[in-house]
């Protein structure tokens, strides 16, 4: 489902949460909404869901105008930060919830919903756990049990308010990666909050940064990440450094940095290595080149060819855009 | 020394010695509290039972069944049976509005709810005088409508309202405030209305607090001495609550059967602390489900506890 957000703003005692929001999100598409906590981007969901109503400024939903309309009209499935599981029903029951509260009329039988709780948890493969209560599961079933639970109701579209944030970091892996997966076969269009850069690029299709209320990027996340719209996208997507080369000021990630022996010239920067740290996957330098320090980063293929230590000079030029690009692919 | 040493050998723990105060200290320590308790707490309730029966069974059974008595009786139970269910539902009211909406004036309303903790109960007693009494504010009015408010029912049960209002409010609003409303917005979210979010999802979620704010609500309005004392004007027969009537008997030298309507009393506190431990364990038990809070003031709310 298409959902259009259009001049949405929102104060909280005189705090603009958010301010003239417009956003489009195309049917079916997986949406990160990426920020730093009070930019705005839990406000916008809790509006899009209807737990929040905006000052000004409309929401639609299909072409439909549901600015007006309470959260269970709108069919949204919310899954909350901490899970809000009904602490005092079983796994089943709290799937169960969203049809046992429906009209009389509308109100499969009780055989029905069953069945419909038995199908869900296997969707979230919980299947077996239906009798546990929620303090008795992991923080990953308990997730998951919140994903079934706002499943349930059919919604037309799927709100996860830092689905990952609760969660060991073993756990959230494995989670995205499930997550992902879980989108592709369901093609329900969904919405995330993160604050996590990282998770944002790895998960979405389509990734919306937020900064003080407003939007500051929308784009896939290798358009936000490579072509970052503003500073604030620069700074807020890894790590960066600011490096006056040439008379101008320029943003270099720690990785488009190609590192040479001095004598290779010519370069674009020459410094000497400061500090090291092998982190496994890339090791990390400090250069001091020019009075400014930059932050590299390496292969450790790279880091032993050139047998790089503490004290030594070399030379930094960075790697052009096209060669980023077939270099990560 | 001895005991340290004997816990480390039994047990087979590693030493605690370094963590522990001093033997000496301990035991002055347990010896005072424990010392305490039974000087003021338990030598007082054995001794409310020991007068009861001094005369024996058959004559605490006699106090309590003359006319006076049993219609102090009734009276205290029919005073409860208004007070506790009007102020649960105000408590639960009270309760709901603090933690699901942001209104102005909100903390006011909160420490409102503490004013009657903080004002004397005679002093509560005598602002009904003062309001519905003969010369009171509304007092020409009920005077011309025939309608009798001070010495009579309706007095009564207007101070012990005032008094035990705090009662559930207290007990439910700090859990209800450490749970969030995020259960109720995802019931909200999942379709629910009002109704259903308020009997599906909140009343279990804190009923462990809200019985046990009853049960002290009600142990409380059984009890209460003060304010009643000033509104009720203690005609015996007709409005003497049992507290009046203990007081009654017991100026009047009747020690026996004032002591039983005391035992009576007593008998509540004593059934009061029990349901707490049983909802305590209870609590316990489902893994802090409902998150009770641990030390709750159980004697404020028995003035024969107090």
């Amino acid at each position: 489902m298409n959902i259009e957000i259009q001049h949405v703003s929102k104060e909280f005692n005189h705090f603009a949460a958010l301010h003239d929001v417009t956003l489009e999100i195309p049917s079916g598409k997986l949406v990160a909404l990426l920020g730093p906590s009070g930019s705005g981007k839990t406000t916008l969901l809790r509006v899009i869901a209807g737990l929040e109503s905006p000052d000004a400024g409309r929401v639609i939903f299909e072409g439909r105008d549901v600015t007006a309309l309470t959260p269970a009209k709108r069919k949204v499935g919310f899954v909350f930060q901490q899970y809000a599981l009904f602490r005092h029903m079983t796994v089943a029951d709290n799937i169960a919830f969203g049809m046992s509260v429906r009209k009389r009329k509308d109100r499969p039988n009780a055989d029905v919903i069953r069945a419909r709780v038995e199908e869900l948890l296997g969707l979230v493969r919980l299947e077996g756990l239906g009798n546990r209560r929620p303090n008795q599961i992991s923080g990953g079933q308990r997730q998951r049990v919140a994903l079934a639970r706002a499943l349930a109701v059919d919604p037309s579209v799927l709100l996860l308010d830092e689905p990952f944030g609760a969660l060991d970091a073993k756990v959230r892996k494995e989670l995205r990666h499930w997550l992902r997966e879980f989108h592709d076969t369901l093609h329900i269009t969904s919405l995330f909050v993160t604050h996590d850069q990282e998770e944002a690029l790895e998960l979405a299709d389509v990734v919306v940064v937020l900064n003080h209320g407003k939007i500051e990027q929308i784009g896939t996340p290798r358009e936000v990440y490579e072509r970052p719209a503003s500073e604030f996208v620069h700074e807020f997507l890894g790590e960066v450094d600011r490096v006056a080369l040439g008379g101008q000021s320029i943003y270099v990630r720690p990785h488009e940095w190609v590192v040479a022996p001095v004598a290779e010239g010519p370069h674009e920067l020459e410094g000497t290595v400061i500090s090291m740290h092998d982190a496994g996957p890339v090791v990390r330098f400090k250069v001091l080149a020019q009075e400014q320090t930059v932050s590299v980063e390496l292969a450790p293929r790279d880091y032993r060819r050139m047998q790089i230590v503490i004290g030594d000079s070399i030379g930094l030029r960075r790697e052009s855009r096209e060669e980023a690009v077939v270099h990560k692919s | 020394m001895a005991a340290t040493v004997s816990l480390r050998t039994s047990g087979g723990k590693p030493s605690r010695r370094g963590l522990q105060d001093p033997l000496w200290l301990r035991a002055i320590l347990i010896t005072l509290a424990l010392g305490f308790l039974v000087l003021f707490l338990l030598v007082p309730l054995v001794y409310v039972f020991m007068a009861a029966f001094e005369k024996g069974f058959g004559l605490f059974l006699k106090s309590l069944s003359d006319p006076d008595g049993l219609h102090a009786i009734w009276l205290t139970a029919l005073v409860a049976a208004i007070v506790v269910p009007l102020n649960t539902v105000f408590g639960l009211a009270a309760a709901w509005a603090i933690t699901q909406f942001r209104f102005r004036g909100k903390n006011l309303l909160i420490t409102l709810i503490d004013l009657p903790f903080a004002v004397s109960p005679v002093v509560a007693g005598l602002v009904f005088v003062l309001l519905f009494g003969r010369n009171g504010f509304f007092g020409p009015f009920l005077f011309e409508h025939d309608f009798k408010v001070i010495y009579a029912l309706p007095g009564i049960v207007l101070a012990t309202l005032f008094v035990t209002f705090p009662f559930v409010a207290r007990e439910v609003i700090p859990l209800m405030q450490s749970q969030g409303n995020d259960e109720e917005q995802a019931a909200l979210t999942l379709g629910a209305n009002g109704f259903q979010i308020f009997w599906k999802v909140t009343i279990p979620k804190i009923r462990w607090a809200l019985i046990y704010g009853i049960i002290l609500c009600n142990a409380r309005s059984m009890g209460e001495f003060g304010a009643v004392s000033v509104v009720s004007g203690m005609i015996r027969g007709q409005t003497n609550t049992m507290p009046l009537q203990i007081e009654n008997l017991y100026n009047e030298y009747q020690t026996v059967a004032a002591f039983s309507f005391a035992a009576v009393l007593a008998l509540l506190a004593l059934l009061t602390l029990v349901i707490k431990v049983i909802i305590e364990a209870r609590v316990q038990r489902q893994g802090n489900e409902s998150g009770l809070p641990v030390s709750v003031p159980l004697v404020a709310a028995n003035p024969v506890l107090r």
